[in-house]
């Protein structure tokens, strides 16, 4: 077992590396085959020659490609001095990179960003979660009847509304028509947990409604699929309760594939819920990324998709060793 | 419980309900199970009359379609679905199961009576080591802790012919051969030492050197616990090695019953014989093509008017025109042998002797 | 019970062990070696042995011949670099031929290796050593394209007549992509013989246009067999053709292969478990055991004369449907369950759950050496016992 998360661990190593060598490729390289100049990329909107030239020394983009990424690498470790002469910016590790648009090291701005998409995504999960998998469960156990037949379609029209539908309606509803949650706007949980619930519900709400639709038709597919399994009825042989039947026997099957789906859900939210984040007004990770994109700040998009790119691989392996330990198959021997 | 032959063998469904003394102790009378679906009802059981004694054992021979796993699944009351109608009457130590609660059938569901199933793998939780499964199927009728069932599992697994109990015990379902596993099944049978066990089609998915090994075992703990055994099955040879009783199924129905050597030797309904004319034998080698009853097993949703058996039968037309609008019921042709067929019984002797026999 | 004596006729003439390699001509059966349980030279023994196989399988036009036959897969372990810790030989070593026009029944339980024996003479899948020769040429490394015109002539049916065909075509394109492919014939000419071959198994011909789903169990297996019939084969594979289905659609299904066997001059490698069909079915029978095989006989020989100790037990586990009769017979319980060819057992594979085994068993394989006309078997204590 402890050989089996040791590979997994290392296998993500392997592919976070990888995913730095390809996003490092596709910032640095893809733009001089396509005939543009990086540096300009990477100094922002419209820079002036003087701000180009300076960006090329800071970054060393006139070295070969390997020693550039030789430094972004180790910049992530120990930190880098970007170095133009008499201008020398330090950027402290992690270095995800400089964002020159803003004068700060990209660590900063995700260090910013990063508590709100974490309350987002775990308040969310949890409204989800429970929601999603309760429906998802009554429902197979009642299968085809009107709760049931409910709960479906509510899912599947629940599943079909975008984001920012469902959120912009909600703001309108209970921000400004009713003034049941005036003034949205981010409160750090040190800070007041109570405003700090307050101001995230509606965004919770939105994320759950689209997430629970899932969860719901996923749990209800695979509760209904693992009743039907001999083992179920050799429980119901052996004389158990129904509910030991269903709350025992059926329900840990059933909630492994959805476990396992929630995993890598969890692992992208965290990267960032961009529609979400950007509906209520809240800086989190995607709407930091969405702003990079819109003004061009490279090394804030880089800095972004790496960090994000991580949270995916751990929430993979997490969800790996999730199935090993719950699953004695999947074990090695 | 010591019984003779002839009152091993169920009441007549026509005669009169049996005194309660005399009754078998499992007594099945007008078993019916309906399922209703979206293409019509479907009769998988439609009027199955018989009696089981402790201590004997019933060989329930059908194809697929005939009804054989839908009973037991009714007498076990694993049958109550929102769409699921059983009526008749299940007996069990004289009581009637069909009118008990749910609860109380749960009761006995796993102490008094036992079920084990044909694929060992499936049939056991993947995620759940066997002797935990034992043990679960031990405390949900013993109050007794944790440590004591878990001695009683090992114990159980020995007795089943599990080396090294004591360690296996901990073991994975999906860590056992083919066997091993079908052992460890009759051992979470067996935990609350049941009267009645019913195993469906407990040897079919596995190896004919265990299958044999298993069947043992089944002789052997029966002897020793003195249960009633229902063994469903559609090889013959399995049933003419262990079971004291046959029933044959067909559509829903009993079409022939009683004593395993009466019915290999004296069989008096068309189907019995089709069967025993279209297995291959390993003791002989048969005429070069085998008498195969032709056509399909009949639809349980628009079950054939009449005989269910009639239009596959070579001989429907020497059984007169009530074969094709009337059903026939199981009457008594010799102390403990009923059948249920429209052709006279000399015709029906007359047949077997003349022109089955020879090429069985 | 003593092994050493050999029950049954002891060939005439009892010629030493030491023969010449193979010679084309027919040898004279009488002086095939010795009883195997005379242990003599065993590195001459087994030549022997060899030679009177192979010369033996010479009687008769073979369509295949199977010589050494390993396929062994590999087993791997490690994190990043997998490394081949073991293997699992599912088939060690065989030796056998099947004639023209026969039909060649192999048995055994799981693990035996049957069913990967007939994949391997089917070629779907490349074997680790030794050689298969179809109709005189070896096609045992073929690659996939000179096979090609070669899997006209063999076919296979399997056993799940519900896995086995593609639940989106239709009949008559599951019939006919075997013609399609090897292109002889299209448009008409193609749906005409699809019709042809729906009649010769005895389904209607308008049902080309269904789907497998609208089918029986029988009646999908009918279907491949259309289908295996559609290249004109002359070697059919079935690999427990019958096994999934109902006994009153069995009977149908063993009939319409007699039938088609004696119409259409077709060699069956027939593969079960089940003994009694092998035995309606065959003209010869091989007992296989962790991928080499015990025994081979024909079919009378086989149940009437068994040699081996595993042939002994594997029948007497059979039931036979008659209940005073089954309970007269001799049975032999073996002891725990079939092994896992991942490890076999030295020597004799059979060793460990034999109750004859002796010192010799545990250190000497025994060879398949010829004891009667016409009867194989590779234990050091044959003997004959009646079981059925």
């Amino acid at each position: 077992m402890a050989g089996f998360v040791i590979r997994r661990v290392l296998g993500g190593i392997v592919v976070l590396w990888l995913i730095s060598v390809i996003t490092f490729l596709l910032f640095f390289l893809v733009p001089k085959t396509l005939g543009s100049n990086p540096a300009v990329l990477f100094a922002g909107r419209a820079p002036s020659e003087a701000a180009i030239a300076g960006v090329t020394k800071k970054l060393g983009l006139d070295q070969p490609l390997v020693v550039q990424y030789w430094h972004f690498l180790k910049g992530i470790f120990v930190g880098r001095h970007f170095d133009a002469g008499p201008d020398k910016t330090w950027c402290p590790p992690p270095c995800f990179g400089y964002s020159f648009k803003n004068s700060e090291p990209v660590w900063t701005e995700i260090t910013r960003a990063l508590p709100i998409t974490v309350s987002l995504a775990f308040g969310a999960a949890v409204l989800f979660l429970v929601s999603g998998v309760g429906v998802g469960i009554v429902s197979a156990l009642n299968r085809g009847r009107l709760v049931d037949r409910a709960a479906m379609t509510v899912a599947l029209g629940a599943v079909s509304l975008p984001v920012y539908f469902t959120g912009l309606v909600l703001l309108l509803l209970v921000s400004y028509q009713w003034r049941l949650f005036p003034n949205i706007h981010y409160v750090a949980f040190l800070d007041s947990p109570l405003l700090w619930a307050r101001n995230l519900l509606p965004a919770w709400i939105v994320l759950a409604f689209l997430y629970s639709a899932m969860y719901a038709r996923l749990t209800r597919a695979s509760m209904l699929d693992v009743l039907g399994e001999d083992y179920i009825r050799t429980a119901r042989a052996k004389g158990l309760p129904e509910r030991t039947v269903v709350g025992k026997h059926a329900l840990r099957a059933a909630l492994t594939p959805v476990i396992t789906i929630f995993g890598l859900d969890l692992g992208s939210l965290l990267g960032g819920a961009v529609l979400t984040e950007t509906t209520f007004g809240f800086r989190g990770l995607g709407k930091t990324s969405i702003e990079a994109i819109s003004t061009g700040d490279l090394p804030t998009i880089l800095g972004v998709t790496i960090f994000a790119a991580a949270f995916v691989v751990l929430a993979n392996i997490l969800v790996d060793v999730f199935y090993a330990v719950v699953d004695p198959r999947v074990r090695p021997t | 419980m010591t019984t003779e032959p002839e009152s091993a063998v169920a009441a007549d469904s026509a005669g009169a309900t049996a005194a309660k003394e005399n009754q078998p102790y499992l007594d099945v009378r007008d078993l019916r199970v309906t399922f209703r679906t979206d293409d019509g009802d479907v009769h998988a059981v439609n009027g199955l009359s018989f009696g089981l004694e402790r201590g004997r054992t019933l060989g329930i021979v059908g194809e697929s379609g005939s009804g054989k796993s839908a009973a037991s699944l009714a007498v076990m009351g694993l049958q109550r679905g929102r769409r699921t109608t059983v009526s008749g009457e299940i007996w069990l130590d004289g009581e009637n199961l069909v009118t008990a609660s749910a609860e109380r059938v749960r009761s006995l569901r796993g102490r008094e009576m036992a079920m084990i199933f044909q694929d060992p793998l499936s049939a056991m939780h993947p995620y759940f080591k066997v002797g935990d499964q034992i043990i679960e199927a031990y405390r949900v009728h013993h109050d007794v802790s944790k440590k004591a069932a878990k001695t009683r599992a090992v114990e159980l697994l020995d007795r089943v012919g599990i080396p090294d109990a004591r360690r296996r015990v901990d073991s994975y379902p999906h860590e056992f051969s083919g066997g091993m596993r079908q052992r460890a099944m009759i051992a979470m049978a067996l935990s609350c030492d049941p009267s009645l066990l019913i195993a469906d089609e407990p040897t079919t998915a596995l190896d004919v050197t265990v299958q044999a090994q298993i069947l043992d075992l089944l002789n052997d703990l029966q002897k020793e616990f003195n249960s009633a055994i229902i063994i469903i099955t559609h090889d013959l040879g399995v049933v003419a090695e262990i079971a004291d009783e046959v029933l044959v199924m067909y559509a829903g129905n009993a079409v022939e019953h009683g004593g395993v050597q009466e019915i290999f030797s004296a069989p008096q309904h068309p189907y019995t014989w089709g069967l025993l004319s279209s297995i291959t034998r390993l003791d002989r080698t048969r005429a070069d093509r085998l008498r195969a009853v032709p056509g399909n097993p009949p639809s349980l949703i628009a079950v054939p008017a009449g005989c269910p058996f009639h239009p596959r039968c070579q001989y429907a037309d020497l059984a007169g025109p009530a074969t094709r609008t009337e059903r026939p019921t199981l009457e008594t042709v010799a102390p403990g042998h009923r059948v249920a067929c429209h052709l006279p019984a000399e015709a029906r002797v007359r047949i077997f002797r003349e022109e089955v026999a020879p090429s069985l | 019970m003593n092994g050493h004596d050999t029950t049954g006729p002891s060939p005439a003439g009892g010629a030493p062990a030491e023969t010449s390699a193979p010679s084309l001509v027919k040898p004279d059966l009488r002086h095939a070696s010795a009883p195997a349980a005379v242990v003599a030279d065993t590195a001459a023994e087994a030549e022997a042995a060899a030679a009177t196989a192979a010369s033996a399988e010479a009687d008769g036009d073979a369509l295949v011949r199977v010589t050494g036959l390993k396929v062994h897969f590999p087993v791997t372990q490690g994190a990043l670099v997998a490394r081949k810790v073991g293997a699992v030989r599912a088939v060690d070593g065989l030796d056998f031929a099947i004639r023209r026009g026969e039909t060649l029944g192999l048995v055994g339980e799981s693990g035996s290796g049957k069913s990967t024996t007939g994949r391997a003479i089917a070629r779907l899948l490349e074997p680790t050593g030794g050689k298969v020769e179809f109709d005189g040429r070896d096609i045992t490394h073929l690659s996939a394209r000179s096979m090609r015109p070669l899997r006209r002539d063999i076919q296979m049916i399997f056993q799940d007549p519900y896995t086995s065909l593609n639940p989106r075509h239709t009949v008559g394109s599951i019939i006919a992509a075997p013609l399609k492919i090897v292109g002889d014939l299209s448009g008409d000419a193609l749906r005409a013989r699809v019709r042809e071959l729906l009649e010769l198994v005895g389904l209607s011909p308008e049902h080309l246009n269904r789907y497998p789903h609208e089918f029986s169990g029988g009646q999908r297996q009918r279907i491949g067999i259309a289908r295996a019939l559609a290249t004109d084969p002359k070697l059919v594979i079935a690999d427990e053709p019958v096994s999934a289905l109902d006994v009153s659609v069995r009977a149908q299904v063993v009939n319409l292969l007699g039938d088609l066997q004696s119409e259409l001059g077709l060699t069956y490698l027939f593969i079960a478990h089940d003994l009694s069909v092998v035995r309606h079915i065959s003209d010869r029978v091989a007992v296989m055991y962790l991928g080499t095989i015990v025994e081979m006989a024909d079919r009378a020989g086989m149940y009437e004369h068994p040699l081996h100790p595993y042939t002994h037990a594997l029948l007497s586990a059979v039931p036979v449907p008659d209940p005073a009769k089954q309970h007269r017979r001799e049975r032999i319980l073996l002891r725990g369950d079939p092994p896992t060819p991942l490890n076999p057992p030295a020597a004799c594979r059979f060793n460990p759950r034999c109750w004859k085994a002796e010192d010799v068993c545990r250190t000497v394989e025994p060879p398949l050496v010829e004891i009667q006309p016409g009867h194989q078997v590779a234990c050091h204590f044959p003997e004959e016992r009646e079981l059925v």
